[in-house]
């Protein structure tokens, strides 16, 4: 268990670094995703009660999006001169390179979540009611999307189309997740009256099946 | 107990039979040079020897595992150079290679300290070590590649074209790496197009057609 956790802990500070390095995600996707909260208000036309109404909706369709980016570039990073191979080679265990993959996505999601809110709360004119309830969701939400995303990554990894196909394969994954999440934030920005601590158990529960599955599933996506 | 034994292995990539029972023993301590036309299937057989390509059938047996049920047991032990460095184009040359030492199972310290003397043997300048790897030549990228490789150690060496894209200094350098690790009792696998080069390392000849091993001079010359 502990050569699982350091080997985890190992592909994940190798994925933060290259991620810290680039900037893809300080200069790409973070603005992608004020972009879109953006986008969005435009669609809307701008009219703050009904943005205030629909943020939590919008706020997670905007973080399932740059999941996809996210994703994509971690499989890129492997792919881009064979990596993927080195990792096989240098028999680290399939589940550890899951659960660092992983957890890399994860904390690059809670900061665009970060930034998300402060959008919300700029552009939309939403606040937090529930500060703990609105940390909890984020946290598990976060969990179930970046454990799905990497599993599914691998999977459209393997069939060689992961550009295309990995929205096709994974969003319809999430919609249950999106369904939640955005019921459990309905909740903690008081945008309309559902218990959220019930959709944030639920999310809890679809976070530790994907970790899980994951973790057993991965090792023969990445094999040949 | 030969180090790698293969009889009549068939490998498919995708549905052509890539290896179409191929047959070959090793012992440990040999140099062994798989010359052959493209895609007479030398880079498969490196593949398959790492674990890497799974034996439809026939018998494969590498550092005393079956291949077909345990070839992951076998990666650890083995060192493959491909075509790709398998490097991270924004670490560094010092990043990249550490990283790798610790993914073979050596802690930071050790790491660090077998990742500095892999480079300085490769011959990479010390100025180089905190470029990231983007900014390096494609023959600089393929010295970090096998500094990466050689910091494990591995019992056996499966090299893929080893020398292309280097230098004079680089060849050099590759021929002493084969060297220093037959000297130290690791085997090694070179498939080559530079017969001539390969030939200077005194190896046995495995000539490779068709997926078969069609001709091999059955030892150390």
């Amino acid at each position: 268990m502990k050569s699982l956790l350091s080997e985890a802990w190992l592909v994940a500070s190798k994925d933060l670094r290259i991620e810290a390095r680039s900037r893809v995600l300080t200069n790409q996707v973070a603005p992608f995703a004020v972009l879109v909260l953006v986008l969005f208000g435009f669609a809307l036309d701008a009219d703050q009660r009904t943005l205030r109404m629909f943020a939590p909706g919008l706020f997670w369709v905007a973080v399932l999006l740059c999941l996809l980016l996210a994703v994509q570039r971690s499989s890129a990073v492997e792919s881009a001169d064979d990596a993927a191979t080195g990792l096989r080679m240098a028999g680290l265990a399939p589940a550890a390179v899951f659960l660092g993959k992983s957890a890399a996505i994860l904390v690059q999601l809670l900061v665009l979540e970060l930034l998300l809110t402060a959008g919300i709360i700029v552009f939309y004119g939403s606040s937090v009611k529930n500060l703990f309830l609105w940390l909890i969701a984020g946290l598990v939400t976060a969990l179930a999307v970046a454990a799905t995303g990497t599993l599914y990554g691998a999977l459209a990894s393997g069939l060689g189309v992961r550009e295309t196909l990995l929205p096709i394969l994974l969003l319809p994954v999430l919609a249950p997740v999106l369904i939640g999440a955005t019921r459990a934030y309905d909740d903690a920005l008081g945008a309309a009256a559902v218990d959220g601590w019930a959709w944030t158990g639920l999310l809890a529960m679809f976070a530790v099946v994907a970790s899980t599955l994951g973790a057993l599933a991965y090792g023969a996506l990445v094999e040949d | 107990m030969p180090v790698i034994q293969l009889c009549d292995v068939v490998a498919l990539l995708g549905r052509f039979p890539a290896l179409a029972g191929a047959s070959l023993s090793v012992e440990a301590g040999e140099t062994v040079l798989l010359q052959g036309p493209n895609g007479a299937g030398k880079t498969t057989l490196l593949r398959l020897c790492a674990g890497l390509v799974r034996p439809e059938s026939g018998q494969a047996q590498v550092l005393g595992h079956d291949l077909s049920v345990d070839g992951r047991a076998v990666r650890r032990q083995v060192a493959m150079l491909g075509h790709a460095t398998g490097l991270y184009e924004d670490l560094s040359v010092a990043e990249n290679v550490s990283f790798w030492a610790q993914a073979a199972g050596l802690d930071k310290s050790l790491a660090a300290q077998r990742a500095t003397g892999a480079l300085a043997r490769m011959g990479l300048d010390e100025r180089l070590l905190s470029l990231p790897v983007s900014r390096l030549s494609a023959g600089q990228r393929r010295r970090a590649s096998l500094a990466a490789l050689a910091v494990r150690r591995p019992q056996l060496w499966l090299l893929d074209e080893p020398h292309a894209g280097l230098d004079q200094t680089g060849r050099n350098v590759v021929d002493e790496l084969i060297s220093d690790a037959v000297a130290a009792g690791a085997t090694v696998l070179v498939a080559s197009h530079e017969l001539d080069r390969v030939r200077s390392l005194n190896p046995r000849v495995v000539t490779v057609a068709g997926g078969l091993v069609v001709k091999d001079t059955g030892g150390p010359k």
